[in-house]
C-alpha cells in the first residue's frame, strides 16, 4: 500500500490538518505502516455479514420537544479564541466558495 | 497499623463513620502526598486543592448529621476527559490546554451526588489516543513501580496516583484497552463496563461506539464502589442503557463456585513471554481451587480485532474531533490570514503527532472510493468478532487472557513506532468491538513490574465480573503491595 | 424563442423546510427566530467536547406527516449519518443529517399545469440539522458567526428530476408550501429561510433521452427568485451549448440585484463529505402504532378541500382552488362563508375585494385589517338589501382604513340603500322632469334610454337607491 503525495495532501486538507512537506516521508511511512496492519480485514470472508456500526442493538430514545435550555451565552463564550458582541470571529469568509 | 491510603474505600467509609479520622483529615493526608510525591509522577494535571477542602467540610457536616452519602469523603480523581464545570479540562491536548468547561459531564454529577471529594484531573494520552500516556501534552506520567518505565495508556495518569496512594480511586475511560492495560502496568483492578453502562455526557469523545467510562481502584471491591456511584441511565446520553443498576458492592461477596471460564486458544497460542503465561497458569490454578471450571474456548475472529479496530477508531475520531477548529474554543494559531489557514495552523499546532496520525488514518479510511474497502469492511468483521462472543459464551460465564502482551515498557522505548505500541491493546480490543463489560486485576510480578489478568463477560455482567476478581484477591496477594516512593 | 423551443429543460429542486418545533432537533435550545446572537445557542448546538444529541420526537412525527401527504414510504429503522465538512457556521465539523434510509422515501405529488394535472415525483425527504449563521457586514476583515439556527431542524425535500420549466419548478415549490401550512409543520416563511430551495437545472435537445450536464444554484428564497434563476439558467446553459461549448457542472450563486447566476470558486480540492452512521444516535423505529396514529391526526389538504368546496359551496374548480392553497386564507373565507350564509358572495368577495387590498399593501390573510366576521357582517347587509353591492365596496374601503364596523359606517355616512316605494317615485319624478328632452325621445321609441334615467335616478339618489325597486317603478312610470 503506498500512497502518493497528492492523496497525502487531499486527506490533510480534508481533516484541515497542514503538514510540513519535511514530514510527509515519515508520516507517509507511518501511515503506511498502519494501513498495512489494517489490511488484514480483506482476508475475511464477509459475504451476507450485515455491518455492525454500535455495539448497542436497540433503538433510538425520543425527547419530548420542550425548550430545557436558557440563554447562557457568557459562560459558554468564555473560551472562544474570539468573539465580540457575542458573535463568534473568524476571517472574513468568502461566501462564493463551493 | 496502616496509613490511611492504605485503607480500601470500605475501611475508609467504616473509619469516617467512626470518626477514626475525619474526610478533611483524610482529604489532606492525600493533598500532602500528592505535594510530596507527584511532581516526579506527573499523574496530575490539575489538583483542585481548595474545592477538595470545601467538600471534604462538607461531607464532615453531613456525618456529624448523621445522614452520609455513599461515597461521603472518599477522595478520588478525574480523568481529564470529564468535563468539570469550572475547571481544566484539556483531554491532555494543547488543543484544550486552556478550556475551562462550561458544564460538568454526567459522571462529574454523580459523584458529586454521591458525596466523594475530587482531588484533582489526571493526565492522560491527548484524547485518549495512546498506550503509554506520551502522547499528553502536559508530558509523560511515570510508572510508580519504576520511574523509567510508562504507566500504560490512555489513563495513566489515572492508574499511576492510584497506584501511588494519591486518590482512593479514579475515573477512566477505554476505547481499547485505555483502562485495563494501565490497571495491568500499575498492578491495579480497572473495570470496563458494559458500553452504555455509564453516561457518554461531558466525556471528551475519542469513539463514541468503542467509548466508555470506567474506574481503576486497588481492589475489585473499591471498583464496586465507585462502579455503583457512577453506573446508570442517562437520558442525556441516547446510547445509554435504560437498565437497573445491580447491587455490586452487596453481590460481591457470592461464591463463584461452578462458574466456567474459557480460555480462548487463539491467545495462548501467540508467543507469548514465560512470565505471562507463569502467571496466567498460577492465577488458574487460583480459580480451579475456588471450584470454577476452566475450558478452552474459540473466538476465530480474534486476530481481526487489531485491523478493525484500527479503522473504526480513527473513522470516529476523525470527525469527534473537527469540532476543535479554533473558533468557539479551545487552541487557536496566531494570525490567520484566511479562513482555511486558521483552520488548517489551528489544527496542525494544536494536535499531537498520533492523533493527527489517526485523524488522517480515519479521513482516508471513509472518504471516497476507500469507504467500502476498508470502514465498511471493517463494521462487516466486528460483526464475526461480536458473533464469536456470543458463541463462546453460550459454554462459559467468563473469558480469561493476559490483560497486556508484557509487563510495562520503558519511556521512549515505543513511541517512534506506532503499530508497536498499537499491540498493547491486542487482548483489550475485542471487548470493546463487541460491547461487553471487561476486568483487569494484578495477577504477578516480573522485574518488580505488575502483571494483569483479564476477564471478559456477556452484557451488563459486571457483577460477575467483579465477584470473580475479589473472590481471586480473597485468595491472592498481588493487589495488596504498595510501591515504595 | 425560436431556438429555444428545440430544447427541452429538465428541472429538480432540493427544498430545505425548518420545521416548526419548539425546540431543536437534538438539544432542548429554543427555535425563535431573531433572537440576539448566541442566546438560543446551547453547549449541543456549540458542540461543545463531551456533548450528545437527543432526538426530539415531534421532528419524527412532522417528517412522517409529510411523508404521508405526499404519498411516500416511511422507512423504519431510519438512519442518522455524519456530513463531515468544515465551515464556521457548523459547529462539529460535521452535519447529523440522513444518507441511507432516509425518513421519507419514494412519494409524489400533482401540481397544475397548462394540460391538467402533472404528477412529480418526490425521491426523498430527510432529517438534518441546519447550520448557524454567518453575518458578514458588521466587521472588517472578520465574519461574525450565530449559532442560534444551528441545530433546528430541517427537512430537505428532494425531486425527481421531472419539472420541465420554471413555471411547473414554482408550481411544485407552491405545492410544497401549501402542504406544509397545512400540516403546520412550518411556517414556510421564505423571507426569514424557514424555507430555501436549490435549483439543478440541465437542458438537453428535444427527443434526447439522455440528460444534459446540469448546475445546481444554491439557496434560492423565493418563489420570483426561483422562477428568475431558472429562466436566466435555462438562457445561459442554451446559449452555451448553441455556441458549441459544453456546460460546466458547477454550483452557482443566484444574485438576485443583477437577476444572473455565476459560478461559486472552486476549490483545489474536490468535496468529500465521508457520511458514516453516526454512532451517537441508534436507529429509530418508526412502528404501525405510532404512524397510525399520525394518520388519524392529519388535517384535510388542499386537494380534498378544494373537493368539497366543489360540492359543498357550489365553487367553481377554478374557485375552490384558489381559495384553498393557502391553509388560513381557506380558513378565512370558510369563517366568511358560514357568516355571510351565502358562500358564492363570500367567495368572489374574498377572491376580489379582499385580495386586492391585501395585494395592495402587501400583506398576508393572517394581517388582514378587516376579519371575517366583520366582513360577513357586510355581506349580509347585501343580502338584506340594507346596501348594494357597489355601495358595500365603499363600505368595505372604509372598513379598512378605520376599522369601523359596516353597521356604523353604514348609518354615520347615511348609506342605508332607499328602498321606500314612495320616496322612490319621487326621486324618479324628479329625474324625469330634469330631463325633458330625454323623455320625449324614449317616448318617441329610443328605448336605450331607459338606462340613462336609471343612472340619473341612482346619481340622484347617491347610489342609495334600492337597484330592482327603480327599474321596477321607472318602468311603469315611462308606460303611464
Amino acid at each position: 500500500m503506498l500512497i502518493k503525495d497528492r492523496d497525502l495532501e487531499q486527506i490533510a486538507y480534508l481533516a484541515r490538518i497542514n503538514i510540513d512537506k519535511d514530514y510527509f516521508p515519515s508520516l507517509k511511512q507511518e501511515l503506511e505502516s498502519i494501513l498495512d496492519l489494517v489490511k488484514k480485514i480483506n482476508s475475511a470472508d464477509t459475504e451476507s455479514v450485515k455491518p455492525m456500526f454500535h455495539p448497542l442493538d436497540l433503538f433510538q430514545p425520543l425527547r419530548k420537544d420542550e425548550v430545557t435550555e436558557k440563554d447562557e451565552r457568557e459562560k459558554l463564550q468564555k473560551n472562544a479564541p474570539l468573539s465580540q458582541a457575542g458573535l463568534f470571529l473568524v476571517p472574513k469568509v468568502i461566501e462564493d466558495q463551493g | 497499623m496502616p496509613e490511611l491510603y492504605q485503607l480500601t474505600i470500605k475501611e475508609k467509609l467504616e473509619g469516617l463513620k467512626n470518626s477514626s479520622f475525619s474526610s478533611l483529615e483524610l482529604t489532606e493526608s492525600y493533598l500532602e502526598r500528592i505535594k510530596r510525591i507527584d511532581p516526579e509522577l506527573n499523574s496530575y494535571i490539575t489538583v483542585i486543592e481548595e474545592e477538595a477542602r470545601v467538600k471534604a467540610k462538607e461531607s464532615d457536616q453531613r456525618y456529624q448529621a448523621g445522614s452520609p452519602l455513599p461515597l461521603d469523603g472518599i477522595p478520588i480523581a478525574h480523568k481529564d476527559i470529564f468535563c468539570t464545570e469550572g475547571v481544566l479540562t484539556s483531554c491532555g491536548s494543547k488543543m484544550l490546554a486552556n478550556f475551562i468547561s462550561p458544564y460538568s459531564s454526567t459522571v462529574v454529577k454523580k459523584y458529586e451526588e454521591s458525596g466523594s471529594v475530587v482531588l484533582g484531573k489526571t493526565n492522560m494520552d491527548e484524547f485518549a489516543m495512546g498506550s503509554s500516556n506520551e502522547t499528553s501534552y502536559f508530558g509523560p506520567v511515570k510508572n510508580p513501580w519504576n520511574n523509567k518505565c510508562v504507566p500504560g495508556g490512555s489513563s495513566g495518569g489515572s492508574a499511576a496516583c492510584v497506584s501511588a496512594g494519591l486518590a482512593a480511586g479514579a475515573t477512566a475511560t477505554d476505547t481499547g484497552g485505555s483502562i485495563r492495560q494501565p490497571a495491568a502496568l500499575c498492578g491495579l483492578t480497572g473495570i470496563k463496563p458494559t458500553y452504555g453502562r455509564v453516561s457518554r455526557y461531558g466525556m471528551v469523545a475519542f469513539a463514541s461506539s468503542l467509548d466508555q467510562g470506567g474506574v481503576l481502584t486497588k481492589t475489585a471491591e473499591d471498583a464496586a464502589y465507585l462502579l455503583k456511584a457512577m453506573s446508570g441511565h442517562d437520558p442525556k446520553d441516547s446510547t445509554s442503557l435504560n437498565v437497573e443498576v445491580p447491587d455490586y458492592i452487596n453481590e460481591i461477596n457470592q461464591d463463584i463456585k461452578g462458574l466456567r471460564i474459557g480460555l480462548p486458544k487463539e491467545f495462548f497460542s501467540m508467543n507469548l513471554p514465560q512470565h505471562v503465561e507463569k502467571s496466567i497458569s498460577d492465577a488458574l490454578k487460583v480459580f480451579e481451587k475456588l471450584g470454577t471450571k476452566i475450558k478452552e474456548v474459540e473466538l476465530p475472529h480474534l486476530d481481526l480485532s487489531l485491523p478493525v479496530y484500527y479503522v473504526i477508531a480513527p473513522a470516529e475520531c476523525s470527525a469527534n474531533l473537527s469540532r476543535y477548529d479554533g473558533v468557539k474554543f479551545g487552541y487557536r494559531c496566531e494570525n490567520p490570514k484566511d479562513l482555511d489557514d486558521l483552520y488548517m495552523r489551528t489544527r496542525e499546532e494544536g494536535f499531537g503527532p498520533e492523533v493527527k496520525r489517526r485523524v488522517l488514518i480515519g479521513t482516508y479510511a471513509l472518504s471516497a472510493g476507500y469507504y467500502d474497502a476498508y470502514y465498511l469492511k471493517a463494521l462487516k468483521c466486528r460483526r464475526l468478532i461480536a458473533g464469536d462472543f456470543d458463541n463462546a459464551f453460550k459454554s462459559v460465564d467468563l473469558i480469561l487472557s493476559p490483560t497486556a502482551p508484557d509487563i510495562s515498557f520503558a519511556l521512549g522505548e515505543k513511541s517512534s513506532n506506532p503499530v508497536e505500541m498499537y499491540k498493547q491493546d491486542i487482548f483489550t480490543i475485542p471487548a470493546n468491538l463487541a460491547g461487553l463489560p471487561a476486568i483487569s486485576i494484578p495477577c504477578g510480578k516480573h522485574k518488580g513490574l505488575p502483571l494483569g489478568l483479564q476477564l471478559m463477560s456477556k452484557s451488563l455482567e459486571e457483577s460477575k465480573l467483579l465477584r470473580t476478581a475479589h473472590h481471586f484477591q480473597l485468595n491472592s496477594d498481588w493487589h495488596k503491595s504498595w510501591p515504595s516512593l | 424563442m425560436n431556438a429555444m423551443s428545440e430544447w427541452e429543460t429538465v428541472i429538480g429542486l432540493e427544498v430545505h423546510v425548518q420545521l416548526a418545533t419548539k425546540s431543536k432537533l437534538f438539544s432542548g435550545a429554543s427555535t425563535l427566530f431573531g433572537s440576539a446572537p448566541n442566546t438560543q445557542a446551547c453547549n449541543i448546538d456549540m458542540g461543545m467536547p463531551g456533548v450528545l444529541p437527543v432526538l426530539n420526537e415531534e421532528v419524527l412525527k412532522m417528517a412522517v406527516k409529510f411523508g404521508l401527504a405526499i404519498n411516500a414510504s416511511i422507512n423504519s429503522p431510519t438512519q442518522f449519518s455524519r456530513k463531515n465538512y468544515f465551515y464556521p457556521d457548523l459547529p462539529k465539523g460535521y452535519q447529523i443529517s440522513q444518507l441511507d434510509n432516509p425518513i421519507v422515501e419514494a412519494g409524489f405529488l400533482e401540481i397544475i399545469v397548462k394540460e391538467g394535472k402533472k404528477k412529480i415525483g418526490i425521491t426523498r425527504a430527510h432529517l438534518e440539522e441546519d447550520a448557524g449563521k454567518s453575518l458578514h457586514e458588521d466587521f472588517k476583515h472578520l465574519t461574525g458567526i450565530d449559532l442560534n439556527r444551528a441545530g433546528t431542524p430541517l427537512l430537505e425535500v428532494v425531486s425527481e428530476p421531472d419539472l420541465n420549466s420554471a413555471e411547473e419548478a414554482v408550481a411544485y415549490l407552491k405545492r410544497i408550501h401549501s402542504i406544509i401550512r397545512y400540516l403546520e409543520i412550518s411556517d414556510g416563511n421564505m423571507a426569514e429561510g424557514s424555507m430555501r430551495c436549490d435549483v439543478n437545472v440541465s437542458v438537453r435537445k428535444k427527443g434526447n433521452k439522455e440528460l444534459g450536464t446540469r448546475t445546481e444554484t444554491k439557496n434560492v428564497n423565493s418563489f420570483k427568485f426561483v422562477e428568475r434563476a431558472i429562466q436566466y439558467e435555462i438562457k445561459r446553459q442554451v446559449s452555451v451549448l448553441e455556441a458549441g461549448e459544453n456546460v460546466v457542472q458547477e454550483t452557482r450563486l443566484y444574485d438576485s440585484q443583477s437577476n444572473e447566476t455565476r459560478p461559486m470558486r472552486s476549490k483545489e480540492f474536490a468535496n468529500d463529505y465521508r457520511y458514516f452512521p453516526e454512532p451517537d444516535l441508534l436507529p429509530v423505529l418508526i412502528d404501525d402504532e405510532f404512524i397510525n396514529s399520525l394518520k388519524d391526526q392529519m388535517p384535510e389538504l388542499s386537494e380534498s378541500k378544494t373537493k368539497r368546496f366543489v360540492k359543498d359551496y357550489q365553487l367553481t374548480e377554478y374557485d375552490a382552488n384558489v381559495l384553498t392553497v393557502d391553509l388560513n386564507f381557506a380558513n378565512f373565507f370558510e369563517e366568511v362563508a358560514a357568516k355571510s350564509k351565502n358562500p358564492k358572495l363570500a367567495a368572489n368577495w374574498v377572491m376580489g375585494e379582499l385580495s386586492a387590498f391585501l395585494n395592495q399593501e402587501n400583506l398576508t390573510i393572517q394581517e388582514t385589517k378587516v376579519d371575517s366576521k366583520k366582513l360577513g357582517n357586510l355581506l349580509n347587509r347585501i343580502e338584506d338589501s340594507t346596501i348594494s353591492g357597489k355601495i358595500a365596496k365603499e363600505v368595505f374601503e372604509e372598513m379598512w382604513n378605520t376599522g369601523s364596523s359596516p353597521e356604523k359606517i353604514i348609518e354615520t355616512k347615511g348609506l342605508k340603500q332607499v328602498t321606500d316605494s314612495v320616496e322612490i317615485r319621487e326621486i324618479i319624478n324628479q329625474a324625469l322632469d330634469q330631463n325633458p328632452t330625454q323623455l320625449e325621445q324614449y317616448k318617441d321609441g329610443k328605448d336605450k334610454l331607459f338606462g340613462f334615467f336609471v343612472g340619473q335616478v341612482m346619481k340622484i339618489s347617491k347610489g342609495k337607491a334600492n337597484p330592482e325597486q327603480v327599474n321596477k317603478i321607472l318602468k311603469e312610470k315611462l308606460e303611464e
